[in-house]
């Protein structure tokens, strides 16, 4: 249950900055914010006499002009976030629509996990944002029955006011600001049945629809404040490399250019710390830039200049062939492919790619008086940019001001508080406001990169077509290498995320990982580990029902096998799923039928096709949610792949805005194309080959299907993510269409290696 | 630390927006950064600097041109319009359009994009699918806002006719 902290006006003037009246709630979270229950707040709140406003609690700020502010506290990276949270509450609130204002909230404690990944801010978040909105209106309410002497159960809220049916009298929430002085946070709200929701699941339009079209939106790498320098860093070319020599004559003779910073070393293992390098800091960016070319520095590559993506390819196959370590099995598998009337066997392999938001990483900082330090910051983590940057100066989080800026785009590049480290170390070593903005080079070389698989499958069919062996080998560099040097392969959360939580009902079958040493940063991309594991399984899966004979639509329901719900712990596995409760978000197989049969459905699965097209379907869980994906492709005279539509069914349990929905499927289709057709990092002695969207190209308008199709499943049940889950299918649907379409398997990507593109 | 003492700029007289400006910066810096870090006007983007994403286009004179690798001094004299200046108050067919069917997610490209397809639907007011296509293929949409793009920018066109 919930820990109430009271925090005073004052307390929370001086924690902010922010205006507003009142007494002020925070809400703890409970099992350090990553609870899979929801925690109603209760306590007492006040409102000084005179105040302008009052907070029932931190997401809330009631204005007595009527305005209700509502604090966003996660970062909005094109998920809709800001239009979509303050649905929620504005609903349970009784808040008009129209007078409702979204603030961007700072990185702080006090508003739970603040951390914009995995798909969460929903999912972890409606029950607290629903009790927010119930509970500042079941205080206006009681702030109305105070002051007019009528018992609250005879008052109602609605359309933001206050009413007294027995009399006719009403009070708009802003006249009842003054009267919330005093008033007790209530123990427990009522929430409102689905049937009365005004805002959840109406496709609202975005609440930045305006300043997204006019220019006025303001991203981390447009903050500008006075005095203000700005960086470009030279980092080491290969990861741990350290610098020998500098020589910064030229790039100091360059306009513009003010001063030259060598950045510290980097220590392993690398977390969110800079990387090093040398910085140039100059009036501009453009001058910083050149003065950054004109350096000459000689490095000392460390241990990583061995690194060669295609020998370590190589490797990682080979280890996929070899025993690996178990992550889950039942039955006998090596038995029954020994006994199967037929085996197939198939290796896979998907590279390093970048996630290559559109705006590249920014950060501004600027010295506090009391040695802490303001950032302004893109950032999917305030509240790690406090500890990072705390961390770097030596001085407590809480002197640590993190501002989060609107992200041009996030895709997991940054939830890393690196870049922010490095504008508030040079904010100190120069005495100036910093803002550090990364080239787009540097954003495909020097990131925290999406790792590198080899996957090995191995299913035995038996004589009536079915599956009876199922064994799966899966080998790849961590994201834990980027947090422990002792990280050697694979771990638990990585495997869950596709591999361990495989919902066939095949008797036998065996799960594996198997070793591999990172030689680059390795980071979150969108969907993580679901994005290879998903092409692997859907794929390896379009290949059992080839095998038997069977279209790949009824096969996928055959594995998929009869309804239940799937524990992955009961054979074995060490299994997350994705921090909350299987009882609240249980791997059901009935899901993953229901959006199979409707997404064939709704692509006309069997359908009559056009010379030379086909259908490809794959459907994976992700993030509590689970999405079936149906691609109609064709090849071009001249052997290129087209992708002419693209089909989802989501179920997601319940949805805040459809059309924020539609909106992630659509962009998951094209993120999903990206990086089937065009992704691939390589790396040469070290340092990744590409540098920029010529060398790493991702999909362009002129690419894209002309229609992506979206279905949302009317189910009854809590809700799951919505940023990631449409990704995974992508690739393997668009693999098992074009096997449809030509009888040729494509088991590794990008496609354009295959003369796809 | 070391600290640079040289510098060489020039006042360049510049109209953005149909406003007057003088800018003393050097006069082989890309008009993007000229406009951001200069001008002070930030609408505009930077995605790549190598003219690849058409995060940064501004019209010159009308004509659709990627700030990123054109020199400020080749802009000296001519009309530069920004997205902040691409209507009086933002009501411009194609902004109106990309509102109405909510096509930003997370708005970056956004302005490149309103400006690439306002410089289309200006020299040809009915284009077909593949000319959108054709004239948008310069403008990444990293968050896959391409279907919709297509859709707004025929709204567009269906207003303007």
């Amino acid at each position: 249950m919930s820990r109430i902290e009271r925090i005073s006006r004052r307390e929370f003037l001086d924690r902010t900055g922010r205006a507003g009246g009142g007494l002020v709630l925070a809400l703890t979270l409970t099992a350090c914010g990553r609870s899979d229950r929801e925690t109603p707040p209760a306590g007492g709140v006040t409102a000084s006499s005179g105040s302008t406003s009052v907070m029932p609690n931190v997401y809330v700020n009631v204005r007595d002009d009527d305005t209700v502010e509502i604090h966003c506290h996660r970062s909005e990276m094109g998920q809709g976030i800001r239009t979509c949270m303050p649905q929620i509450i504005a609903d349970e609130m009784e808040a008009d629509w129209e007078r409702v204002a979204v603030i961007q909230a700072p990185g702080d404690e006090k508003y739970g996990d603040q951390n914009t990944d995995g798909s969460s801010s929903i999912r972890l978040h409606f029950d607290l944002l629903r009790t927010a909105g119930a509970s500042a209106r079941e205080m206006l309410v009681m702030a109305a029955a105070a002051s007019w002497g009528v018992p609250a159960v005879a008052l109602v809220a609605r359309e933001h006011a206050v009413h007294h049916e027995a009399s006719g009298r009403s009070a708009r929430f802003g006249e009842l600001v003054a009267a919330a002085d005093g008033i007790e946070v209530p123990d427990e709200v009522e929430f409102k049945s689905k049937a009365d929701y005004r805002y959840i699941g109406r496709s609202l339009d975005l609440l930045d629809n305006d300043i997204m079209t006019t220019g006025k939106a303001v991203y981390g790498i447009d903050v500008a404040i006075p005095e203000m320098l700005h960086a470009s860093i030279e980092r080491p070319p290969v990861l741990g490399g350290r610098i020998r020599s500098v020589d910064d004559q030229a790039a100091l003779a360059i306009a513009g250019v003010r001063q030259v910073v060598r950045m510290p070393e980097l220590e392993a293992p690398p977390l969110y710390k800079p990387l090093g390098g040398v910085a140039v800091l100059a009036d501009d960016s453009w001058s910083a830039m050149r003065g950054r070319e004109a350096l000459a520095i000689e490095w000392d590559h460390g241990e990583n200049a061995v690194y060669d993506s295609a020998v370590y390819r190589r490797e990682l196959t080979e280890t996929a062939n070899r025993k690996g370590k178990p992550a889950l099995e039942r039955g006998d598998v090596d038995a029954a492919l020994a006994n199967a009337d037929r085996v197939v066997e198939a290796d896979y392999y998907a590279p390093h790619l970048a996630q290559a938001p559109m705006e590249p990483p920014a950060a501004t900082a600027r010295m506090t008086g009391d040695g802490g330090c303001e950032i302004w910051a893109c950032t999917q983590d305030p509240q790690s940019v406090r500890q990072t940057v705390g961390a770097l100066l030596g001085v407590d989080e809480g002197r640590v001001i993190v501002h989060v800026t609107l992200l041009g785009g996030g895709f997991g590049r940054k939830s890393k508080a690196d870049f922010s480290a490095e504008a508030a170390f040079l904010a100190r070593e120069t005495g100036r406001p910093v803002k550090v903005t990364w080239t787009r080079e540097d954003d495909i070389r020097n990131g925290y990169l999406h790792t590198v698989s080899a996957q090995h499958l191995k299913g035995g069919i038996d004589a009536d077509g079915n599956t009876s062996a199922w064994l799966h080998r899966s080998v790849f560099p961590s994201i834990g290498s980027t947090f422990s040097t002792e990280a050697t392969g694979p771990g638990a959360g990585e495997l869950g995320l596709g591999l361990t939580d495989n919902p066939f009902a095949i008797e036998n079958m065996r799960l594996e990982s198997g070793d591999a040493k990172a030689h680059l940063r390795i980071g979150w991309l969108r969907s993580v580990s679901n994005v290879y594991h998903a092409f692997a399984v859907c794929g390896f899966a379009d290949e059992l029902a080839h095998a038997a004979g069977v279209d790949p639509r009824d096969y996928l329901l055959r594995l998929t096998g009869p309804v239940r719900q799937i524990d992955p712990a009961t054979d074995g596995a060490e299994y997350g799923n994705y921090g909350q409760s299987l009882d609240t978000h249980p791997i059901d197989t009935a899901r993953y039928a229901a959006v199979v049969e409707k997404v064939a459905d709704l692509a006309g699965w069997g359908r009559g096709l056009p010379d030379g097209h086909g259908l490809g379907i794959a459907v994976h869980r992700s993030f509590l949610s689970t999405v079936g994906t149906v691609a109609e492709v064709s090849v071009d005279g001249s052997g290129r792949l087209i992708v002419h539509e693209l089909w989802f069914a989501v179920d997601a349990g319940l949805v805040v805005n459809p059309d924020r929905v539609a909106a992630q499927m659509e962009g998951a289709g094209v993120f999903g194309m990206s990086l089937a057709l065009h992704g691939e990092l390589t790396a040469k002695e070290g340092r990744v080959v590409e540098g920029n969207f010529d060398t790493y190209p991702v999909l362009r308008i002129n690419e894209a299907p002309k229609a992506i199709h979206v279905h949302i499943m009317d189910v009854d049940a809590p809700p799951g993510g919505i940023g990631e889950p449409g990704v995974p299918p992508v690739a393997p649907a668009i693999v098992n269409a074009y096997f449809a379409a030509t009888g040729r398997r494509i088991r590794e990507l990008p496609l354009r290696n295959a003369g796809l593109v | 630390m070391r600290t640079s003492k040289s510098g060489s700029v020039m006042a360049l007289d510049l109209t953005i927006n149909g406003k007057a400006h003088t800018l003393d910066v050097d006069p082989a810096m890309p008009l993007l950064w000229a406009i951001r870090d200069v001008a002070g006007l930030t609408g505009t983007k930077y995605g790549c600097g190598k003219a690849l994403c058409g995060a940064c286009v501004v019209h010159l004179d009308g004509q659709p041109v990627r700030s990123c690798n054109f020199p400020v001094s080749a802009a000296a004299g001519r009309a530069i319009t920004t997205i902040e200046g691409l209507s009086e108050d933002g009501n411009h067919p194609v902004q109106r359009a990309w509102r109405a069917l909510n096509v930003p997610q997370c708005g970056y490209c956004q302005s490149g994009q309103i400006m690439s397809a306002a410089a289309l639907l200006e020299r040809n007011p009915e284009p077909s699918d593949a000319d959108i296509d054709t004239a948008m293929s310069g403008n990444i949409c990293r968050c896959g806002t391409y279907t919709r793009i297509r859709q707004a920018i025929r709204k567009a066109a269906e207003e303007l006719a």
